[in-house]
């Protein structure tokens, strides 16, 4: 399944909040599928019965113990922010609401 | 609700069968978040409780709390459910500015436990909720909307963001759909919510207070018509309280049949609730759902709860806190009715308490459910909150019982407990607070009230025993009330005859 | 022998000796960083005030009789996806541009722990991703060794930097080759340690499952004493393995004695072939597999048939978990933002800000792997890409049963202009080819610079099993034993190379 669309790739944007331009749209779907056309190759040898890798080295169970410790000064929290407000980030208005 | 309203309810209810589900969202009471060692204590000043972890700065990354995974395990194990003997944590991406990473850290389809049940009791009848998992993830930050009217993002001109909140540890409770409860629908949501926060509390792994949002609930529902698929459901959120739960249930019912009556679709969207028109306002739609391109997070390990731990958690569960108040009720000798108010009041620790300290079941629910609700009430704290324990309601009883106090005097007591002047004894040793036994200075108090009431002597002597009213309030006058009713009618009538 | 021509150990040597001060030895570099780097552009940021600093107290411990670390005084530079409090870090993105850290990486931590004097920040292709540096923000870097052609990446400038003499040590990271890549084309020695034995706590995460911090430096023994000053568990990341780190300066020193006899190490056969590569780096590969067998090694063919779908395997696994790490880059918490007119909407300022901070190769990765995740495909591009994860992993589990450790060319082709792939991204993908199987399974590799082609530096890869990073080392080192001169010690005169 390759061939994506100009549609697609707008999609693809706009689930990454990224605001391509008309130029970058054509320009990626056209590289996008180049590397699609060349990563779809892996279905050939990835077969139903081999069982995914998600780590390189096996680990399991790693925990800290619920101990406190000093979190950062708020002046070093808020110290990278664009804009600040009564001590909190400041955002523009937001359109969408909390999940 | 008018009578119109009712009988349109039930109106609905013939017709239509309600599907119920409920999502709930339990914040656990750790000392430190999810994935990093930043304290998590309530009303912080803004961004104080923050470190690169949790602020999501680049570089940074989880560890995960091993009592909080300790905490999700007990919980499933109350709910009865199968823990997993090896699952991972998934990356939900979205984008939201109280999101530090923009995706929340969470679970996907390999949940801690699944497949659970609770029992809840409504109107006499058990009914039996499914789990479909409980599932571990973490908080998010808390933004505030400035500029529009109500403090709501609509209309805001601009909101800020503080992430003291953000990464602590979440605990997600989803039921199966809830089937077959027809009219008691909303009910059965309430006395889910209810129960669910009692086990979640007799497991000391939260404060449950949904108040301060730490039990956080989305009441979902859809109604069909009997026999056939079920509908589309919504989502309905920011339910605050356990009446709000009943009334969301019921007010989406009520706004979903005219829709259906007139053939039309029911949109499948997130509803908001808002507590003071006691309906919910439609949201955000829900038709195309959000791709969060779940996949396993890869900065943290796989858990594999080892299973001879998970067996020794479930041993050293509590007693179910439905268990114990079965338990308690039969023992009390209490109705199914009196028990629900001793339940509703608060009340089932402390009396039990009080019975622990000595005190007879009756003795205790009567002072605690009676009296001391009352001042409870009137300053308007929790009965929990009041300054007198059990151990002080069951000296006074004692105190009662041997017959050196009367209920009016046993109320004076209480006055000084709460006022701080110690325990009864003590009390009413210091306020000189005692029936007067010495049958001396009752002889004496007897006489006084006969030669100042001649005239009403006269008719008791008579043989009117029942005017000696006046004169036995006379004595209680003299007295200060420290005599005991009976033994100076006993006396003046002896006096008398 | 000067100082900007002396290994980190002669360095180290000499400070410890007293044969000359830290002090010295940090600003020799820092001249030649002054000399050079205008024309070279390794740095992004030289911290000259920190590192002399650093240098002075470590005199002052000299003098005071204290013993001084393996590595005290050495100066090192570090490749700027690492998080340096108070040192700008910006992983060569517009993003990221004026973000000042307030914490440290905890292998900065180890570094500052070791007296090591921080020379500065390094250039890269932007949040790591890509191959020839090209796609900084801020530049690129040119490879000293020519002028004209790229110094190889994402970890160019680290490369460059330990290359040109401006500094004897450097930390890279290497995802799909980012260390040994530019390595191979710079003549320098670059090591991907195994997965999980240097911790990731601080490094700005590109794919997560991936990402390993290393060493970068002219000699096995150099390289081998960095890994041992940042390696071990590191309670701050999940992913860090426990094991002690590997015996690699050990390891080293006996690779030295030039002596394999016992030694079995496998060619890939897939890459032996040369398909793609050039014939000049297939030739300067075959002398060092040459001298490998004179040292005593037995060598011979290995099939590791799953290799060929390594690359693509990767193009959907870096670019998915990537596409999630750079998510959190918002304008709300700190770096860009853009557009905020009070009018726009934080949807709208965020995609602008992402828009104008992210340059075309990121953005392309975040789309790709926006793709594979996507339901709808994610089980069919995600999910199948990882499971050619486990079958290389059990190529190389066979292959060690058979050899100690696996050889190939490094990459494909030595140094190329600048501009030669950036036109079609898939030509800038297979400079990975050779480096990306052992990112796939977590093992631990090392690129050994081994001869010159038409003039410019080609390396040969020594691939060894899962926690030996040992067996690596040694080969490596034996290798190195046979040149003489190193081929690293032939620092390019930069200045008198044309632009």
């Amino acid at each position: 399944m390759t061939a994506i669309s100009r549609d697609e790739v707008a999609h693809l944007a706009h689930l990454a909040r990224l605001d391509v331009t008309e130029t970058e749209l054509d320009r990626f779907a056209q590289q996008l599928d180049v590397i699609l056309q060349s990563v779809q190759r892996i279905g050939e040898v990835a077969a139903d019965d081999i069982p995914p890798t998600s780590h390189a080295v096996p680990l399991t169970n790693v925990y800290r113990e619920d101990v406190p410790v000093p979190s950062l000064a708020r002046e070093d929290a808020l110290a990278g922010a664009p804009d600040v407000a009564e001590e909190r980030f400041r955002v523009p208005r937001i359109l969408g609401e909390e999940e | 609700m008018t009578t119109a309203t009712l009988s349109s309810y039930e109106g609905v209810i013939s017709r239509y069968e309600p599907v119920i589900g409920l999502e709930t969202h339990v914040e656990l009471g750790t000392r430190t978040k999810m994935f990093c060692g930043c304290a998590t204590g309530f009303g912080a000043d803004p961004n104080t409780q923050v470190c690169p972890v949790c602020l999501g700065l680049p570089g940074a990354l989880p560890v995960a709390n091993a009592a909080a995974i300790e905490a999700t395990i007990r919980i499933g194990l109350a709910l009865n459910c199968s823990i997993a003997t090896w699952c991972r944590f998934a990356r939900k991406n979205y984008f939201y500015p109280d999101m530090p990473k923009n995706f929340q850290t969470s679970q996907y389809d390999e949940p801690l436990c699944e497949d659970g049940w609770i029992e809840v009791d409504v109107d006499g009848e058990v009914v039996r909720v499914e789990i479909e998992r409980v599932h571990l993830e973490e908080d998010t930050g808390k933004s505030l909307h400035v500029g529009g009217a109500t403090g709501r993002i609509h209309g805001a001109t601009e909101s800020l963001v503080d992430y003291n909140r953000a990464g602590i540890p979440l605990v997600e409770i989803v039921t199966k759909p809830v089937v077959g409860t027809g009219a008691k629908a909303p009910e059965v949501a309430r006395a889910y919510v209810t129960e669910l926060r009692e086990v979640i509390r007799s497991l000391n792994v939260s404060d449950v207070r949904m108040e301060q949002g730490s039990l956080r609930c989305d009441v979902n529902t859809s109604l069909n018509l009997p026999g056939q698929e079920w509908g589309t459901r919504t989502e309905t959120k920011n339910v605050n309280s356990l009446r709000s739960v009943e009334r969301a249930v019921r007010s989406e019912i009520l706004r979903q049949a005219p829709l259906l009556d007139a053939g039309e679709r029911i949109v499948q969207e997130t509803r908001h609730f808002h507590e003071d028109t006691g309906k919910s306002t439609a949201g955000r739609s829900k038709e195309t759902a959000t791709d969060y391109r779940y996949f396993p997070e890869p900065d943290l390990a796989p858990m594999a709860p080892d299973p001879d731990w998970v067996a020794k958690l479930k041993a050293d569960l509590p007693e179910l806190p439905r268990t114990r108040r079965r338990r308690l009720q039969a023992a009390w000798g209490l109705s199914d009715h009196d028990m629900a108010s001793v339940q509703n009041a608060g009340a089932v620790d402390t009396i039990e308490a009080t019975i622990a300290a000595g005190a007879k079941a009756e003795s205790a629910r009567k002072w605690w459910m009676g009296e001391l609700s009352r001042r409870a009430n009137e300053a308007e704290i929790e009965l929990s909150d009041l300054a007198i324990s059990p151990a002080q309601v069951a000296q006074l009883q004692t105190l009662v019982d041997a017959g050196t106090l009367n209920d009016k005097l046993a109320r004076q007591v209480i006055d000084g407990v709460l006022a701080g002047e110690g325990d009864p004894a003590v009390v009413a040793e210091a306020r000189g607070l005692a029936i007067v036994s010495d049958t001396g200075a009752l002889t004496a108090a007897v006489d006084d009230a006969i030669a100042a009431n001649p005239a009403v002597a006269e008719k008791v002597r008579a043989g009117t025993h029942a005017a000696a009213g006046v004169l036995i309030g006379a004595v209680m006058k003299t007295t200060k009330g420290q005599a005991d009713a009976k033994t100076v009618r006993q006396l003046i009538i002896d006096r008398l005859s | 022998m000067t100082i900007i021509h002396s290994t980190a150990a002669e360095l180290a040597a000499g400070i410890a000796e007293g044969r000359f001060s830290a002090e010295e030895v940090t600003k020799a570099f820092l001249d030649r960083i002054a000399a050079v780097d205008g024309l070279v552009h390794a740095f992004l940021h030289v911290d000259a005030e920190g590192a002399l600093a650093t240098a002075r107290a470590v005199d002052a411990d000299r003098a005071a009789g204290k013993p001084l670390g393996p590595l005290a005084g050495v100066p090192i530079a570090v490749k700027d996806i690492v998080v340096t409090k108070g040192l700008p870090t910006t992983a060569a993105s517009k993003m990221l541009e004026n973000w000042i850290p307030p914490y440290d990486a905890t292998i900065v931590t180890r570094i500052k722990a070791a007296r090591m004097p921080i020379l500065g920040k390094t250039n890269l292709d932007e949040f790591a991703m890509g191959s020839s540096t090209e796609y900084s923000a801020f530049g690129a870097t040119r490879n000293p060794w020519d002028l004209k052609r790229i110094p190889g990446g994402s970890g160019g400038g680290s490369a460059a930097a330990v290359a040109a003499g401006m500094a004897p040590l450097a930390i890279g990271t290497d995802t799909g080759g980012s260390i040994r890549q530019p390595g191979a084309v710079t003549g320098t020695v670059g090591g991907k340690p195994t997965y999980g034995a240097n911790s990731r706590y601080g490094l700005i995460a590109f794919s997560s499952s991936l990402d390993t911090p290393g060493p970068v430096a002219r000699t096995m023994l150099d390289a081998a004493l960095l890994h041992e000053v940042i390696a071990g568990h590191d309670p701050l990341d999940s992913t860090s393995i426990p094991q002690e780190p590997a015996p690699v300066v050990a390891a080293a020193r006996e690779g030295l004695t030039g002596d394999l006899s016992g030694v079995k190490l496998g060619v890939v056969t897939q890459f032996a072939a040369g398909e793609g590569a050039e014939p000049g780096v297939i030739a300067a590969y075959q002398t060092g597999v040459e001298a490998l067998a004179k040292l005593g090694a037995e060598i011979v063919e290995v099939s590791c048939p799953h290799f060929e779908y390594a690359l693509p395997a990767y193009y959907l696994i870096a670019p998915s978990e990537c596409s999630s790490n750079l998510a959190r880059f918002d304008s709300v918490r700190y770096g860009l933002r853009v557009g905020d007119d009070g009018v726009r909407s934080l949807e709208e300022v965020m995609a602008a800000t992402r828009e104008a901070g992210f340059g075309p190769e990121v953005k392309r990765r975040i789309m790709l792997g926006t793709y594979a995740l996507s339901s709808g495909y994610v089980d069919e591009f995600y999910g199948q890409a990882q499971k050619v994860r486990t079958l290389i992993t059990r190529d190389f589990e066979a292959a060690f049963n058979e050899v100690d450790a696996l050889i190939s060319p490094t990459t494909p082709f030595t140094a190329f202009e600048f501009g030669a792939r950036t036109a079609d991204p898939y030509q800038m993908y297979l400079a990975d080819l050779y480096t990306i199987p052992s990112n796939l399974s977590g093992g631990p590799a090392v690129s050994v610079p081994v001869g010159l082609s038409d003039g410019l530096p080609a390396g040969l890869q020594v691939m060894a099993p899962t926690l030996r990073d040992d067996v690596a080392y040694r080969v490596g080192a034996a290798l190195e034993s046979t040149q003489e001169p190193r081929l690293s010690d032939q620092i390019p005169d930069v200045a008198d190379k044309e632009l």
